[in-house]
């Protein structure tokens, strides 16, 4: 089968999407930056490979044996590639404690190190046995991160292994986890995964039959902030402006204005009916107001970035931000605290402050036409969107909001349509 | 030859060799007994000053070429050091910083004292400040010529007596007083003449790139041209010499279909034909217009290299009405025309010369060019149908310069006018 990949190396998440020769999205693969952009992009494409797999697999699969089976085969497999990063994760924190913890912390830290894992696996486990299939981070660190936070708080409260020690065995070993070429491919898991849910035969054959169709990559297109790191051709690199236009016009047809908050960028496109960008701006080097901006707001208050829009939601009382600097974030966000601001009304003006530095960009660029689209990783922050669609209509009136769900692939699919296209 | 360095014309030679003899000839002032004056580009009255013998030093200059030897960095440093703000305009920061540094100038030699501040009040209120600075600094006589701003897009009779007044009531008594000699209206109107001359032939060497392809770049490379113009060799008889040698360099490269020497090489294969608004960047000067000529988009035209004289619109300095010339070339500088007449002025440069694009060079430290431009940005785009870009940059600071961040909006236009003219 011939497909299509488009690559979007953004600051904060590196993203890839594959289409098959009729521009349907056969997969989509996702992954943290994290400044190692070759990294990135091939495990980006690696699992843009692999749920291309699981679409093939769910054509097969969901014929002879139905959603519901194909939706266990496919958490099943998650969990296995959670498993391995997990395994090596507590390698490097046990290598790391050998090397660099005093003699006398060196008991206290394993076992707490060995009970936070074991703990892990077993909640991992348990919540794959009661189906809980409530939307969580897509990142191995955020998803990790939050639990291993937690069961070291408890340790460090009853005596054990300081919190401190601890996180900072976390911190110096997760970032070479996610710098690390793990096997987390298709035809690696996909045993481990069907024994999981007990070899049921029919999803074995869906599976051995998915698995024999030959993925011929024939194009791809790189986009995003860290494009040129791409071994590519020239001409098989393009600005995020023409990727997000394209893709948000191959997502909403009808749609001629968009707005991208990246991590780094914040970009406001207008684009014509076919998708062709006619005038756009960006915000200038300064980051202020964009997507790192939030991540600065949650590591400062210790929660995850996912979490940041639901807390932002129970605001009843939003406070007005000074400055969406990113690098006097943390101050902003301490001086609300210290004069007894709630965290929800802190977060919904900070929410609300972020989209009006958009708001003047799409100014620039003309306004909002008709149809609107909302792109990137912010786009999927309810509190963003919610502020957005507030905003645009004190300022425009009524106009459709575009949102895809997968919003934040947005450019990825516009280097795919791009690669598409070149190779007609 | 490195990546950046290119091939010379023999005009930028014999500019360097003048510029340097100025600069030693200004060194050895305390000992010649040559009075100095210190004035600005916009609205400077260089053939006033020389015909009392005076020698011209402008401060402005000095600071784009400490930009672009490497020495910015290290004098804004030395005025921050001092307390002057971030925010501050980069030029007057880099000029107080190399006063503070012993005043050497950018080719190396010390820069002498003033006899004379001659401040010509054209549109800057920066340039006010900047003077009064230097005024502390050095405690000698300052004169502001006040020119009227042209805010109904007219110089009016009365602001042109006004003008003429304040140069008989009190510079020329002043000029006099410091040079010791007489007002000698035949020695100007001599200077005038010469000051045409060169005013032709640059008007003929930027009116050039109306041909395809371009045989300059009327920005990077029009910075060079109007370099002795705008600096000390207006109205001398080696500055009408350099313009009619770089007028026959235009012409035989016009002869021979060639287009400008560029940091990639000679530039005959022009892509894009750009119009530019804004001071470019100093710092990264080949590095920045590499980003353009990488792209085979060549500037067609720019206001940047009209600050000191919109010789274009036909205005030329006349030897028959010495002081009256003067007035009028005041008034008609390109910070003190009002925004209806440098919108028109724009849209007139895309439709003479054939534009693909416009584009606005924004500068951070820059009020008085930049708080204009987005209605410049918006008027421009209506008018003439194409799409405007916009950038940001610094003069001579180069924190402010962000290689990534600017390649990548450059390369995000470049690629919306190709797909613009693919369809078109």
């Amino acid at each position: 089968m011939d497909c299509f990949i488009g690559i979007d190396l953004g600051s904060t998440t590196t993203k890839a999407v594959m289409l098959d020769s009729h521009g349907e999205v056969l997969g989509r693969g996702i992954t943290n930056s994290r400044s190692d952009y070759d990294r990135a992009a091939e495990v980006a494409k690696t699992e843009a490979i692999i749920t291309a797999r699981f679409n093939l697999l769910r054509r097969e699969v969901e014929k002879v044996a139905g959603t519901e089976l194909l939706e266990q085969l496919l958490e099943a497999f998650r969990l296995e590639q959670l498993l391995v990063q997990l395994g090596r994760l507590e390698e490097l924190i046990h290598d790391e404690i050998g090397g660099g913890v005093s003699p006398d912390l060196q008991g206290a830290a394993r076992e707490g190190v060995e009970h936070i894992f074991r703990k892990i696996r077993h909640e991992e486990d348990a919540r794959f046995n009661a189906n809980d299939r409530r939307r969580r981070s897509d990142f191995f660190r955020d998803i990790v991160g939050s639990a291993y936070f937690r069961l070291a708080e408890e340790i460090g409260n009853e005596g054990g292994a300081s919190f401190d020690l601890l996180l900072s065995l976390y911190d110096k070993c997760i970032i070479l986890v996610e710098n690390e070429p793990l096997e987390l491919g298709f035809h690696q898991h996909i045993d481990p995964a069907l024994a999981r849910i007990g070899e049921p035969p029919a999803a074995r054959k869906g599976v051995q039959e998915a698995a024999s169709i030959p993925l011929n990559v024939q194009s791809s297109v790189g986009t995003g902030y860290g494009r040129v790191r791409l071994p590519f051709p020239k001409e098989n690199i393009r600005s995020e402006i023409l990727c997000h236009g394209l893709g948000a016009h191959m997502m909403f047809p009808g749609t001629r204005s968009v707005l991208d908050i990246g991590g780094q960028d914040t970009k406001a496109i207008q684009i014509d009916a076919s998708g062709i960008v006619t005038r756009f701006q960006m915000n200038d080097r300064c980051a202020a107001g964009c997507g790192r901006y939030l991540g600065y707001i949650a590591d400062e208050m210790n929660i995850g970035l996912h979490e940041l829009g639901p807390m932002a939601s129970k605001s009843t009382r939003p406070v007005r931000i000074n400055s969406t600097c990113t690098v006097f974030a943390g101050a902003e966000l301490r001086e609300r605290l210290s004069l007894g601001e709630a965290r929800e009304d802190i977060l919904a003006g900070l929410h609300r402050a972020v989209i009006l530095r958009a708001m003047s960009l799409l100014a620039r660029t003309g306004g909002v036409d008709d149809e609107f689209t909302f792109t990137g990783g912010v786009a999927r922050n309810e509190a963003a969107v919610s502020a957005l669609r507030q905003l645009i209509e004190e300022n425009y009136g009524q106009r459709t909001l575009n949102i895809s769900p997968s919003s934040i692939y947005t450019g990825a699919l516009g280097g795919a349509v791009f690669a598409l296209r070149g190779a007609a | 030859m490195s990546q950046l360095e290119m091939k010379k014309d023999q005009s930028m030679v014999l500019q360097k060799q003048m510029i340097a003899s100025h600069f030693e000839r200004l060194e050895q002032a305390p000992e010649t007994k040559e009075p100095v004056v210190y004035t600005f580009v916009p609205g400077n009255l260089t053939e006033l000053i020389r015909s009392f013998g005076c020698l011209p030093v402008l401060p402005e200059i000095n600071a784009l070429q400490s930009g672009m030897r490497g020495k910015s960095r290290a004098y804004i440093r030395e005025a921050e050091r001092h307390g002057h703000s971030e925010d501050v305009c980069t030029y007057v920061k880099c000029d107080v910083g190399m006063m503070k540094s012993g005043n050497i100038g950018p080719t190396g030699t010390r820069l002498p004292k003033p006899d004379l501040l001659l401040l010509s009040y054209t549109g800057c209120y920066t340039f006010m400040k900047w003077f009064e600075l230097l005024r502390e600094e050095y405690d000698c006589p300052t004169v502001f010529l006040h020119v009227p701003y042209q805010g109904d897009g007219v110089l009016e009779p009365q602001h042109r007596a006004y003008v003429i007044k304040q140069l008989k009531e009190k510079l020329i008594p002043m000029l006099e007083q410091i040079s010791g000699k007489e007002f000698d209206e035949e020695a100007l109107a001599q200077r005038l003449a010469w000051s045409s001359q060169a005013e032709d032939d640059l008007v003929a060497v930027l009116e050039a790139a109306k041909n395809s392809p371009s045989p300059i770049d009327s920005y990077f490379g029009g910075v060079y041209y109007v370099g002795p113009i705008f600096s000390a060799f207006r109205g001398t008889a080696e500055g009408a010499e350099y313009y009619k040698l770089l007028r026959a360099e235009v012409e035989a490269r016009v002869a021979a279909g060639q287009g400008p020497e560029t940091p990639s090489g000679r530039l005959d294969e022009q892509r894009f034909r750009l119009v530019v608004e804004g001071p470019p960047n100093w710092t990264h000067f080949r590095e920045f217009w590499k980003m353009f000529s990488d792209e085979g988009a060549c500037v067609v035209a720019s206001t940047y290299t009209k600050v000191g004289g919109t010789y274009e619109r036909g205005f030329r300095h006349d030897p028959k009405d010495p002081l009256g010339t003067l007035a009028d070339y005041c008034g008609g500088c390109y910070t003190n025309l009002n925004l209806p007449d440098r919108v028109q002025m724009l849209c007139d440069y895309v439709t003479e010369y054939a534009a693909d694009g416009f584009l606005i060079n924004s500068v951070k430290s820059c009020n008085s060019f930049s708080a204009g431009q987005l209605v410049i940005l918006q008027e421009v785009e209506k008018r003439t149908g194409i799409p405007g870009g916009f950038i940001e940059t610094d003069l001579v600071d180069p924190r402010y310069f962000s290689p990534a961040n600017i390649k990548n909006r450059l390369e995000s236009y470049f690629q919306m006018l190709a797909a613009r003219k693919a369809v078109a």
